[in-house]
């Protein structure tokens, strides 16, 4: 393509339009559905329940350690399907670009979708392109919407918590939220900070299939963090949690910086973590099956239902205190001193 | 991490758990000042395993909580300014004035950054020189040598278009003003760390000899912690009191001499109005005449506009340590921290957002 940026013609529908898609959108994410270029995407059908779920993407910086803007749509959206048991298909993808982005930029985000899609199996099969005046937007808004299957007898939903099941966090707290916020503050440390962004269909799919009925929930403890999600389960089931603070599994570095900014990793987004709650006696087998997942390897079983004040989720502290973990409200902001 | 997880050990901990129950004596009243300390005690479950007979009051030291609604006015106002930048602490974000917030002025296209420490401030001013960047001072000791540090790197490399709106204070003459107030009845202090290590653990030595106090200087972490409530109990039951410093490892009798004078170089004592505690003399810090180029408050003219508290919020009584949040008519009905109305609930570090985030009224 001869322009090096966004221009507004590129979101007309005219030419422009079509050569972004012709050189751009179909080089990199062509199947036959998508090919077609008609209207709208007809798909095959399964049988099963369908899901169907749309998330909007709009992180700053759009390129991040461990990942980038379109990655995490991808995933996102796929994990949201995971969480109901769901097997994801197909994905939309919308497109909102701030005239003047770097079209190289745009190609490298649309090439990381393109892998991310091939990795997990699933195709794009509808696509908008819009274009907005700079100073309009932000470089770029991704939204996707996804289908998935539910197969028969799968029945996932934080009303289906009982108490005496036990919970369990799939790896380390923090490390996506962390790394976007120290991005942003332009704080270097030592040691690696990353985004966990990645897809746990497949660690989903192999804890439904190995211990079938003994998956009763599950959540991606992303904005919010896992303080959040465990509030939304309680809240839901009518039950109480109780968590282990020293179960908890956090990176040193995430947990450093976190120190200096003084944020709590319990209430980071994570993009790559799930939450399960599995009946008691199957605690242990759906651990294993973690840990033995490469999404799941630092796996670990973190607290329990009972029934205790509905709603309410408490944490024991290492020295045989407890507090109550309430959500988040309002971004974390960093401390003063 | 070094220098923490050594202070947070378990085996470490728990004996001091069985050791602060046998301290206790006789009932005691002890103020934990520090906004941090508030945060460190309700993070590691403390509250819960208090002796009875222990009481843990919260007192004024988070920085952000004790800024006045004039003050939060007077920022917000000079961050519509043309030609003005103001860049801030996070905590400061979302604290009420009068009429909104400096989170509702940058939504209204008010130049807003949030910063890491005041030298950041200075880049800005390299980056943006059209602007004239403001810093907005609003922290104890703690953060004033930084603060002058700034200033004199500005002056330096000559750096003009950054300024200061210093609201600066200063610990020991609000303590000394809360404990003439009778009604306020506390056997101890928990003094602060990190003041402690500019102001150095003699400075508590006059409120021994003046009013009869326990003084522990101690860190933040969970032994630190349980060590400075022991040693208080101690100090109450067999009627000694004295300042004890269980923070040596950061904190000296003498404080940070040089960092003392660099702050002494650029401001001066001034009248300082706290919020809940209103205007005590010698409390705060100006920028002296010196340096005038650097003060917000010298080059952009400003007078502090008048501004009346919210109705019906109590962080006035919650700062001196006489209510607690659960009292208040606002708190998690009107006053959250999605919606802040007194400061105690904004700052994450304030007794009302301490008690909301780990749910001391369930």
């Amino acid at each position: 393509m001869s322009q090096k940026t966004i221009l507004l013609d590129h979101g007309s529908g005219g030419l422009a339009s079509q050569e972004l898609i012709s050189d751009l959108f179909l080089k990199h994410l062509d199947n036959p559905i998508l090919r077609s270029l008609e209207d709208s995407a007809i798909v095959e059908n399964y049988p099963g329940k369908l899901a169907f779920t749309t998330d909007s993407y709009v992180v700053d910086p759009i390129f991040f350690p461990g990942g980038d803007i379109g990655k995490l749509a991808v995933h996102g959206t796929i994990n949201d399907l995971a969480m109901r048991g769901a097997k994801p298909l197909y994905l939309s993808l919308g497109l909102i670009l701030e005239e003047g982005m770097p079209l190289d930029d745009l190609e490298k985000i649309i090439i990381s979708i393109a892998l991310s899609c091939k990795d997990c199996g699933i195709d794009i099969v509808a696509g908008d392109t819009k274009v907005v005046p700079k100073g309009k937007g932000d470089k770029i808004f991704i939204n996707t919407s996804g289908i998935g299957i539910v197969e028969e007898g799968i029945d996932i939903s934080s009303k289906n918590a009982k108490a005496g099941d036990v919970v369990l966090l799939s790896g380390t707290m923090g490390d996506h939220g962390i790394t976007i916020m120290t991005r942003r503050a332009g704080i270097s440390m030592e040691g690696k900070l990353e985004s966990d962004t990645m897809p746990l269909h497949r660690l989903v799919q192999r804890l439904l299939a190995e211990i079938p009925g003994s998956v009763h929930t599950l959540r991606d403890p992303t904005r919010g963090g896992v303080a959040t999600s465990l509030n939304e389960i309680a809240a839901n089931s009518g039950l109480a949690i109780t968590i282990e603070d020293e179960a908890l599994p956090i990176r040193p570095e995430v947990r450093a910086a976190c120190e200096i900014l003084g944020l709590e990793p319990l209430y980071l987004a994570n993009e790559g973590k799930c939450l399960a709650i599995v009946s008691s006696d199957q605690a242990d087998k759906a651990l294993a099956i973690m840990r033995s997942c490469p999404e799941g390897k630092e796996a670990a079983i973190i607290g329990q239902l009972t029934e205790g004040k509905p709603g309410r989720v408490v944490i024991n502290t290492p020295i045989g205190g407890s507090r109550v973990v309430t959500p988040l409200h309002g971004e974390p902001l960093p401390r003063i001193c | 991490m070094k220098y923490l997880d050594e202070f947070r050990d378990k085996e470490l901990a728990r004996p001091l758990v069985a050791e602060l129950k046998k301290s206790v004596t006789k009932p005691l009243r002890v103020m934990e000042i520090c906004g941090s300390h508030t945060m460190a005690i309700f993070r590691n479950g403390i509250r819960s395993i208090l002796p009875e007979g222990y009481t843990l009051i919260s007192g004024p030291g988070c920085p952000v909580c004790v800024t006045s609604a004039s003050h939060m006015d007077a920022f917000i106002e000079m961050a519509t300014h043309p030609g003005v930048r103001v860049a801030i602490f996070g905590d400061l974000f979302r604290v009420p004035g009068t009429h909104g917030s400096l989170a509702n002025a940058g939504a209204e296209g008010a130049k807003i950054d949030v910063v890491y420490s005041s030298m950041d401030a200075l880049d800005l001013a390299v980056s943006h020189p059209a602007d004239l960047i403001v810093f907005l001072g609003v922290g104890f000791e703690t953060t004033t040598p930084g603060i002058a540090a700034t200033i004199l790197a500005a002056k330096n490399r000559n750096i003009k278009n950054f300024a200061v709106f210093s609201t600066q204070k200063v610990m020991p003459p609000p303590l000394m003003a809360l404990l003439d107030d009778p009604r306020l009845k506390i056997d101890g202090l928990l003094c602060p760390g990190h003041v402690s290590s500019i102001i150095g653990a003699g400075a508590y030595q006059p409120l021994v000899d003046r009013y009869n106090l326990a003084c522990v200087v101690a860190g933040f972490e969970t032994t630190d912690l349980l060590n400075g409530l022991i040693l208080l109990a101690r100090q109450v039951g067999q009627g000694q009191p004295k300042v004890e410093n269980t923070y040596q490892r950061v904190v000296n009798w003498e404080g940070n001499v040089r960092a003392a004078k660099m702050v002494d170089e650029i401001f001066e004592s001034a009248d300082m109005e706290w919020r809940g505690l209103g205007v005590i003399p010698g409390s705060g810090l100006a920028i002296r005449e010196k340096y005038a180029e650097f003060d917000a408050v010298a080059r952009l003219d400003i007078t502090l506009p008048e501004a009346e508290e919210a109705k019906g919020c109590r962080c006035g009584e919650i700062l001196k340590g006489m209510s607690v949040p659960t009292k208040c008519p606002l708190f998690k009905t009107r006053c959250t921290p999605q919606n802040p109305i007194g400061p105690c609930m904004v700052s994450s570090e304030g007794t009302c957002a301490a008690y909301y985030k780990y749910g001391m009224d369930q």
